[in-house]
């Protein structure tokens, strides 16, 4: 299988804090990918230089075998790279719609058409109908951002970055603090993703972890402590030691 | 059911582009000034000439977050370069105002690079400092400029080759209000654009602009440079209008005052500047024919009240009766049946 994003010897140091530590890590193409770890392992950050919110002290980041280390990050969402944030970042005075709108019709490169009323582009709105669809917007779409409930918020969160039509979804913590009652819904449009997308999950809930993901890596200190199928990685007593807070010998 | 989504989805979008009744009235109004009001010209004149300042202003301040405390440095090179210009013999309005646009266009496209970067704090100092320069290089300048005696002899030709100033500043009201409502009418069309909607979201949230792939820095540039334009148009109008070029053109309280306007008017809606012109210079005329000196001192607290009951509240007011005038309101396509859970 070809491998989708790779990163070799990858290191960020924030002052005297290793927060990556020498991480060398594939995601293959279409893979079901869960990074795990404890809080403050370093798995945002492992994002953030991925995405190049950050650059990175040492090491390589390749997209699709090409190496895109010192690559801006609009133009590594233009290659097929996109991400989700575990705490929202969103456009809190734009809707659903103008959201939605934006991603797409940046993709399409209208974002430097200055002249044409947005929206009035049939393939555009085509494919905004499909998002909304996809993930539950369709009865929220005119409301302002700011004031949609959380869960549909999160929706949002990944809607835009889907709307990019990444190759490579890179989802940290989608489901943080959405209540119980919501999160099943939320995970199935996740779950539901298209199987040509290859996505990297970060989660804390590990029924969830287990259900959705064929691969595991896990994430100590900021370096890769085991990486293995959900098998090897939901057995091992060492991940249960360190990420699970069980002693070994239990 | 899809369909049904699709006309909601277009309707939401496109009709932003139309233009509501209460605009259409608005713009009648302002051609009706030329008639109904004869003996006004000159300040109405002021009036559209600020307003289009404003306008700028609100372009990158309302739609993309930059704060300027020195705008006047575009409008001031707008200035003089008419003036300049038509001093040397090249007296018609329209080539000044082109010349004008482009020398702003590429003082704010330079200046651009030190604006962008840096704080909100670091954006206030950069700009003031800019206009700072300008103002004292103009002030050095007197061979070209006229210095601090102001640039005399600036005499224009008829506009368009048919319309000669007047005193009553009727051709110069005419003039200003036609170039304002152009500029205008390109300026609302930007901001309904994916371009427009690309500013909005890097004004609500850069970061995650960058993360849908737009190239921030780039349309912020192209931004400031469109209303460093625009503020140069403005600036030249006032040149030609009135045939006479100061320092006051680049003087500390033009970019207070443009400020101002827009902060009274409202800013993210282009209409601001020109509402807060028209209330801002009435309220100049009305308040100094009562108590002159008093001015600043009237505008100063209308100012703090306006900021601190809340711009944003006092704003969403004018805009839902804004809205109701313009009927567009009562026209909100039917609320969508919820979305049934898909099988994907
Ligand atoms: N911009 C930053 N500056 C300094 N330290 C940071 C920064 N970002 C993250 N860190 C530190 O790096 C470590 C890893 O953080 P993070 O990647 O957010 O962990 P996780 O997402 O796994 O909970 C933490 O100790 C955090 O305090
Ligand atoms: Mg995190």
């Amino acid at each position: 299988m070809a491998i989708a994003l790779e990163t070799k010897g990858l290191v960020k140091r924030f002052g005297g804090l290793q927060a990556t530590d020498n991480v060398s890590f594939q995601l293959q193409q279409g893979a079901r990918h869960a990074l795990i770890g404890p809080n403050g392992a370093g798995k945002t950050t492992f994002i953030n230089l991925l995405t190049g919110v950050i650059k990175p002290t040492a090491g390589q980041i390749l997209l699709e075998g090409q190496d895109i280390t010192g690559l801006r990050p609009e133009l590594r969402v233009q290659r097929g790279l996109a991400r989700t944030f575990q705490i929202n970042q969103l456009f809190p005075a734009m809707t659903p719609l103008e959201t939605i709108g934006l991603a797409v019709s940046e993709r399409t490169g209208g974002g430097r058409d200055w002249w044409r009323v947005t929206g009035s582009k049939r393939d555009i709105i085509d494919d905004i109908v499909d998002i909304a669809q996809r993930f539950r917007l369709t009865d929220v779409l005119d409301e302002r951002t700011s004031n949609l409930p959380y869960g549909k918020q999160r929706l949002l969160e990944i809607a835009v970055a889907f709307a990019c039509r990444p190759r490579v979804l890179l989802l940290d913590e989608p489901a943080a603090g959405v209540p119980e009652a919501e999160r099943h819904e939320l995970l199935a449009t996740v779950a539901a993703l298209p199987r040509d997308v290859s996505v990297l999950l970060i989660e804390h809930d590990m029924d969830l972890v287990f259900s959705f993901a064929d691969r595991i890596s896990v994430l100590v200190n900021g370096a890769l402590f085991t990486e293995g199928t959900v098998e090897e990685v939901s057995t091992d007593p060492r991940v249960r030691a360190v990420y699970l807070g069980e002693s070994v010998d239990e | 059911m899809s369909t049904n989504i699709a006309d909601h989805v277009r309707t939401s979008l496109v009709r932003k582009g139309r233009w509501g009744i209460g605009e259409i009235l608005f713009w009648l109004i302002a051609a009706a000034t030329l008639f109904l009001l004869p003996e006004r010209h000159l300040i109405l004149n002021e009036i559209a000439i600020i307003g289009l300042f404003a306008l700028s202003l609100d372009l990158i301040l309302g739609y993309a977050g930059i704060v300027s405390l020195g705008h006047a440095a575009f409008f001031g090179l707008g200035a003089y370069a008419a003036g300049i210009l038509a001093k040397h013999g090249f007296a018609d309005p329209l080539l000044g105002l082109l010349i004008a646009a482009i020398a702003a266009a590429i003082l704010g496209f330079v200046t651009s690079f030190l604006v962008l970067r840096g704080s909100d704090l670091t954006k206030l100092m950069v700009t003031l400092g800019v206009a700072l320069v300008l103002g004292e290089i103009a002030n050095q300048a007197s061979w070209l400029t006229g210095g601090a005696d102001g640039l005399q002899g600036v005499s224009m030709g008829p506009v368009v080759g048919l319309f000669e100033f007047d005193i009553f500043g009727t051709t110069a009201y005419a003039y200003s209000l036609v170039v304002t409502f152009l500029l205008f009418i390109v300026a609302r069309r930007i901001v309904v654009s994916p371009y427009g909607l690309s500013l909005r979201s890097i004004r609500d949230n850069p970061l995650r602009a960058r993360a849908v792939g737009i190239p921030v820095n780039r349309r912020l540039v192209a931004v400031y440079t469109l209303s460093a334009a625009y503020a140069g148009v403005a600036g030249a109008l006032l040149a030609q209008t009135t045939q006479f070029v100061s320092l006051d053109v680049l003087a500390f309280h033009r970019s207070a005052d443009v400020m101002l306007v827009l902060v009274i008017g409202g800013v993210g809606y282009l209409y601001g500047g020109l509402i807060g012109a028209i209330i801002f210079k009435v309220l100049q005329d009305v308040i100094s024919a009562w108590t002159p000196q008093y001015w600043q001192f009237w505008i100063g607290l209308i100012l703090v009240i306006i900021v601190l009951a809340g711009r944003e509240r006092l704003t969403e007011r004018v805009r839902t009766l804004w809205k109701g005038v313009a009927g567009r309101t009562a026209k909100s396509p039917e609320p969508l049946p919820k979305t049934s859970v898909r099988e994907i």
